[in-house]
């Protein structure tokens, strides 16, 4: 036992003398939090938009007010003629532009009926289709604050709800993501590079000649990276909590147990791709490759996974990711308990074993 | 001699790869203290030899038997009793001296004190006292080699293999080398040593050199340069490589 302790703790070494290793394994995590938080929201704000208003009525100038009021928009200037949209959008300074029909509110007041043309720089669809939706959201509630006072012989009044994220918060959707990730990230690719930095530097030789058993070496370098990697799940939820207000609504202890079973596999993946990889350097390219982007893309992560062509949906069956995203998302959005989640946790269970048996028949064929 | 004297007994080892034979019917011993060279040129097969006495490999068939134990079934014995320092420079390099020492010393289960004192002993004796705490990659190769050595032999193996051990070190050091390794015969180990250096073979007590994976000579360096009527090994290594 000793004798692994000794082990452990030169692993440990390694990874606290390397300022690389350092920024990847608690750099990373921070980085990318922060980045997904603040920066990739789903939601728009101080959206630039523009206003061609040909009516300049009590009305139209109203309606611009509330626009520009609502939070979402501000104002990108005002203009005199349609053929300065294009130089608009062109030159980025706008994103929308609404227009106003000449006699806005005359023919409102006298017609019933009156049009606002929404022109949006579609090259990014998505906020295009956001901002889009927003607007119509905003003028819709001022006009029928108008109509208050006409009689409307029936109405229905859809009011929605958004169980579990009330507020369609984006950071809701990246916290168990990138906890699916930078686990894996972390786990596997640490793993695979320390086992094939020792095969690179001939020092896996030694170990091997030693009265160290093959699987007291591999559990021997894994083990840090069980500590790190927890920690780092920590921290992801903590972040999570402190800074964004993600909550864990479901057991804590569930939920590290779960991570605990992720690791495990990522760890197991690691090692077997260390079995397979003959440089660092290729170490590094299966896992970034074969791990990360497959993470991303595949995982409903980003990419909600119905919406996907059919092989990709079967595809997506086999990364570890998306059962464990499913986990979290139950324990720490739903509050759910292990009643609800056992088939993930026992499909993440079966796949760990799978990766097992695979590194050591890998690693017994590599000493024959 | 009587075979409980033998280190290392070897009997048709045969080692393929594929349709490629690595190893061809290799059938030698090395006795107890001895130095045994195990010369030949790169690719000759030297390589695959030594991992398969070190247990890193099995053999395809033959009989092996290291520090008295099979290679077969008793690797566990065998990797106790054994020290390995291989081609590739075997210290960590982000470890310092004294690390680097202390964690090889764990592995082969050294008590705390016996490590210790031993480690004061070995750094005295190679003068790197004053560097105990400095990072390996911080120190010259030559002396690297030596505490490579050290650390092989720092749990008191019954018999060291050492693979290329002098390759790119100055010939000042590789002769400082030698005599460490000629000191440690003197305290009982045995030297399995491999080399394409034909000079360093002239400091073995036998050699056996390889051509294509099968062992053309094998005696004491003097009679070698006789058999073959030789001023040196090169020339011995030479004529064999041309036969």
């Amino acid at each position: 036992m000793n004798r692994f302790f000794g082990f452990v703790k030169k692993e440990f070494q390694h990874i606290f003398r390397d300022v690389r290793t350092l920024v990847i394994l608690f750099g990373l995590p921070i980085v990318m939090i922060v980045l997904f938080g603040f920066v990739v929201t789903t939601e728009i704000r101080d959206v630039e938009v523009g206003i061609l208003d040909r009516s300049m009525d009590e009305i139209s100038i109203q309606a611009t007010q509330k626009i520009f009021s609502s939070g979402y928009f501000v104002p990108a200037g005002y203009l005199k003629h349609e053929k300065e949209i294009g130089d608009l959008f062109r030159s980025g300074s706008a994103k929308v532009v609404v227009v106003f029909e000449e006699d806005f509110g005359k023919r409102m007041q006298r017609e019933n009926r009156a049009a606002i043309k929404l022109i949006t720089d579609a090259s990014d669809a998505n906020s295009a289709q956001l901002s889009l939706t927003y607007l119509q959201g905003v003028l819709l509630t001022f006009l029928q604050s108008m109509n208050q006072d006409i009689q409307v012989p029936w109405s229905v009044n859809v009011q929605s709800r958004m169980f579990y994220n009330e507020e369609m918060l984006g950071v809701y959707m990246f916290v168990p993501g990138l906890m699916a990730m930078i686990l894996i990230l972390i786990s596997a690719l640490m793993t695979s590079v320390t086992i094939t930095r020792e095969k690179e530097f001939g020092t896996m030789e030694l170990l091997l000649a030693s009265p160290l058993k093959p699987r007291e070496i591999i559990l021997g370098k894994v083990t840090p990276y069980v500590f790190l990697s927890l920690g780092n799940a920590l921290t992801i939820i903590l972040l999570g909590f402190l800074v964004f207000d993600v909550p864990v609504r479901g057991s804590i202890w569930l939920l590290l147990l779960e991570c605990m079973l992720y690791i495990t596999l990522a760890l197991s993946l690691g090692v077997l791709i260390s079995t397979n990889a003959r440089t660092m350097q290729m170490a590094m390219f299966m896992s970034m490759l074969g791990l990360m982007l497959p993470t991303i893309l595949l995982s409903g992560f980003i990419f909600p996974i119905d919406n996907m062509p059919r092989i990709l949906q079967w595809l997506s069956t086999i990364m570890p990711a998306r059962w464990f995203i499913v986990i979290v998302k139950n324990i720490m959005l739903k509050g759910t308990g292990f009643a609800y989640i056992w088939k993930e946790t026992l499909i993440l269970l079966g796949m760990t074993i799978i990766f097992i048996l695979a590194s050591v028949k890998r690693f017994k064929i590599r000493l024959n | 001699m009587i075979q409980g004297e033998h280190m290392i007994e070897v009997r048709d080892l045969v080692k393929k790869f594929g349709s490629f034979t690595a190893n061809d019917r290799l059938t030698f011993y090395v006795n107890k203290g001895e130095i045994f060279g195990f010369l030949g040129a790169n690719g000759a097969g030297k390589t695959t030899a030594i991992r398969i006495l070190c247990g890193l490999s099995y053999p395809t068939s033959g009989y092996i038997r290291v520090a008295g134990h099979d290679v077969y079934r008793e690797r566990e014995k065998i990797k106790k009793k054994i020290g390995y320092m291989s081609q590739k420079f075997s210290l960590y390099e982000d470890l310092t001296v004294s690390e680097n020492i202390r964690l090889y010393a764990g592995i082969y289960r050294l008590g705390r004190k016996q490590i210790l004192k031993r480690e004061e002993q070995l750094l005295e004796r190679l003068g790197m006292t004053q560097i105990r705490n400095r990072l390996i990659g911080q120190i010259p190769l030559g002396w690297k080699q030596k505490l490579a050595f050290s650390v092989a032999i720092f749990h008191q193996p019954a018999v060291v293999f050492l693979d290329e051990p002098t390759g790119g070190v100055d010939p000042i050091t590789r002769r400082q080398f030698w005599e460490m390794i000629h000191d440690a015969t003197e305290e009982g180990i045995t030297v399995f040593v491999t080399t394409h250096y034909m000079d360093e073979a002239e400091y073995c007590d036998r050699v056996s050199i390889m051509v294509e994976g099968r062992i053309d000579a094998l005696d004491t360096p003097a009679a070698l340069k006789r058999q073959f009527q030789s001023e040196n090994m090169n020339e011995v290594f030479l004529k064999l490589a041309r036969r």
